[in-house]
């Protein structure tokens, strides 16, 4: 059996690095949970970019609806491809057994990708696929060295390369380091606005990760008032009864 | 009599319903000079009951099951009513309790709160810490994330690490060959189990407590000194009535932890990675291991204790005997101190010095518990390590050189 656990773990070993989010440096989101029209946007690249392959399953429509300030009908007509029952979660058709063949490993479910890798990491990571001639769709990522996935933006983002500049490490060697990218053809938007796009996608999922969060916020502020008040009113008891000991 | 008095008195023919509240509450005289850090038993207990409360609504909607299991959290999440707030009531609930207990300890050993004759009450509390930890590690593998089930995967390890029985012990705790299913389902089942009688260990540590009376920042035993004061004769004179003196106070104490709860359930529920990890939002998956396993933060010195322990012959046992041995230690602690005094006051610097770098000692381990380990952190663990158990082994040689200052008669103000 030790022998099965052992054979078990070198298998998955080549895995490890894949897992990997890399050491690269992300930038900051900045992104607006109040801006409902941020979202609404996000949700649109949303089901039309990564729905077919990522699900977000825990993320029923209708709820998506509330949060977003949009009808249950806007919703069914343009933002559900996959069901026609609002209350469904935000499911995909895709196997994932199939999936994984084709992927090498099946797409994860993004309902709770913003709490496991942060939006930092999920903005960075939207704007940091490069050309690559040796992975199979042709295209790597910096801060998820040779991902599964092709860069399903490209459309709208172009392509780009990754300039390296040599660097010595300290041991005195030389190293290949990440410097900047180059865009080497232009797609449908410019790189401002693409970065909008990265950013309204990224708030998109942060609400998915956790759709609460501003209801919570805003609640939080209430509560700690209310036990403000109350402490001070437990503390002007105490010293009212304890005025008699000495 | 009024219909009021009747009842009580019909009762109390009964069963001794005003005599507990006398002996426990109206007339327990607990010392009058109780400072900040004895806010904490009463917190204790109050996290207790949240833990409780909440996690029985959370038993309502979550299901034991490695397919289920990620989902009904996600559930309970967005779906039940409140659902969210009774889970980060929960969770931060966790990490709370392991705060308070961790300043209630400390005021123990500030204060010589295990000395004669509060030896048991001591004991009973080591004991009622163990049981925390243990309900606290079987409650981590529940979310059944990435690092719930990693977690899990290295402390039974630990178990099979002790020598010839250490596989069988293993595949008994888990049930099977690695963490799964059956896993899940007994952990929770001893989740749901153990905080009851963990209730039942904080009643024995009351009982205890009661009969002992309560230690003070000077260590004086109010029992022993004059008696008499306004409320009975009989009574110590440095002692009040816990109720409602101190039942007013602990109120007071009880909306200031909670103002500091309420910030973290609403406004850092995660704490930064620390009460909830990031990787536990990853479903649990056996053939992906993180690339970097770290207990919750308060497992975190005494896993550092445990890697900083080389193996011997490829076992990691040696290590294994080493973070028990620095958890059991704390048993021995009433006798391990021979100072003439209790309390950190009337104590010299040298042992002030001690139990300073002692507290630096424990945070580090902390912190090093919680980083992949290189070579100076090592080393640093090694360190730290020694020092923890120097602290307790060298205690009856340090604690008697110390140069005390006489203790009061009577309690300060």
């Amino acid at each position: 059996m030790k022998k099965l656990i052992i054979a078990f773990l070198m298998a998955a070993a080549p895995v490890l690095g894949l897992a990997s989010g890399g050491g690269a440096h992300l930038d900051d989101a900045d992104i607006d949970l109040s801006d409902q029209a941020s979202l609404q946007r996000g949700a649109k690249y949303f089901v039309n970019y990564c729905l077919s392959c990522h699900s977000a399953k825990y993320q029923r429509y209708n709820r998506m609806a509330k949060d977003l300030g949009l009808t249950e009908e806007e919703v069914k007509k343009n933002l559900m491809f996959t069901t026609d029952k609002i209350g469904d979660g935000m499911d995909i058709a895709m196997p994932a057994d199939q999936a994984g063949e084709w992927f090498g490993t099946a797409p994860p479910d993004l309902s709770v990708i913003a709490r496991a890798r942060g939006v930092d990491w999920i903005y960075t990571y939207l704007r940091s696929f490069y050309l690559d001639d040796s992975r199979p769709f042709g295209v790597n990522n910096i801060v998820f060295p040779d991902v599964g996935m092709p860069h399903v933006l490209w459309e709208l983002q172009g392509a780009q390369k990754a300039v390296h500049k040599t660097e010595k490490d300290s041991a005195g060697n030389d190293v290949e380091v990440f410097d900047h990218f180059e865009q080497v053809t232009p797609g449908s938007l410019s790189p401002e606005q693409y970065t909008e796009v990265a950013r309204d996608l990224t708030a998109f999922l942060s609400y998915v990760g956790e759709p609460i969060q501003m209801e919570r916020q805003r609640l939080g502020k209430w509560v700690l008032l209310f036990l403000a008040v109350f402490f001070v009113l437990a503390y002007l008891l105490k010293k009212e009864y304890w005025k008699d000991v000495h | 009599m009024s219909m009021m008095q009747n009842l009580v008195q019909w009762i109390d023919d009964r069963y001794p319903m005003t005599k507990v509240w006398n002996e426990h509450l109206a007339q327990y005289y607990a010392p009058k000079n109780f400072n900040f850090w004895y806010f904490m038993g009463s917190l204790g207990m109050l996290v207790l009951v949240n833990q409780i409360l909440t996690g029985v609504w959370l038993a309502m909607s979550y299901k034991p099951d490695a397919e289920l299991a990620f989902g009904s959290v996600e559930y309970i999440m967005r779906d039940v009513d409140w659902g969210w707030l009774i889970r980060y009531m929960h969770s931060t609930g966790a990490s709370a309790f392991f705060i308070v207990i961790y300043l209630h300890m400390f005021r123990g050993l500030m204060y010589g709160s295990y000395r004669k004759p509060r030896e048991l009450l001591w004991i009973i509390g080591v004991i009622i810490y163990l049981v925390m930890m243990a309900t606290a590690f079987m409650g981590y593998l529940l979310p059944w994330g990435q690092m719930s089930y990693w977690g899990a995967q290295v402390i039974v390890n630990l178990f099979s690490a002790v020598p010839v029985i250490g596989p069988d012990l293993g595949v008994w705790i888990r049930g099977d060959y690695v963490i799964s299913d059956a896993t899940l389902n007994r952990f929770f089942a001893l989740h749901f189990l153990l905080p009851f009688l963990l209730a039942a260990l904080v009643f024995v540590h009351i009982v205890a407590l009661h009969k002992v009376g309560s230690n003070n920042p000077d260590g004086v035993e109010i029992k022993k000194g004059p008696k008499g004061n306004k409320w009975s004769d009989k009574a110590p004179a440095d002692g009040i009535p816990f109720h409602p003196y101190y039942s007013v106070k602990d109120i007071a104490g009880v909306a200031g932890f909670l103002f500091l709860f309420a910030a973290a359930v609403f406004y850092a529920p995660e704490m930064g990675g620390y009460f909830i990890e990031h990787p536990n939002f990853e479903p649990a998956n056996p053939l992906k291991t993180p690339e970097h396993i770290a207990p919750v933060w308060y497992f975190t010195p005494f896993y550092a204790i445990l890697r900083a322990v080389p193996s011997i012959a490829g076992s990691a046992f040696p290590g294994v005997v080493a973070m028990f041995a620095s958890i059991l230690i704390m048993f021995f602690l009433p006798w391990l101190d021979r100072s003439p005094v209790k309390s950190i006051r009337y104590k010299g610097t040298l042992y002030k010095v001690i139990l300073g770098l002692f507290v630096v000692d424990f945070i580090v381990l902390g912190y090093l518990g919680v980083q992949p380990t290189t070579d100076l952190y090592k080393l640093m663990a090694q360190v730290g390590t020694i020092y923890y158990f120097a602290f307790f082994l060298l205690m009856p040689i340090y604690s008697k050189m110390d140069k005390t200052k006489p203790a009061p008669e009577r309690v300060t103000q």
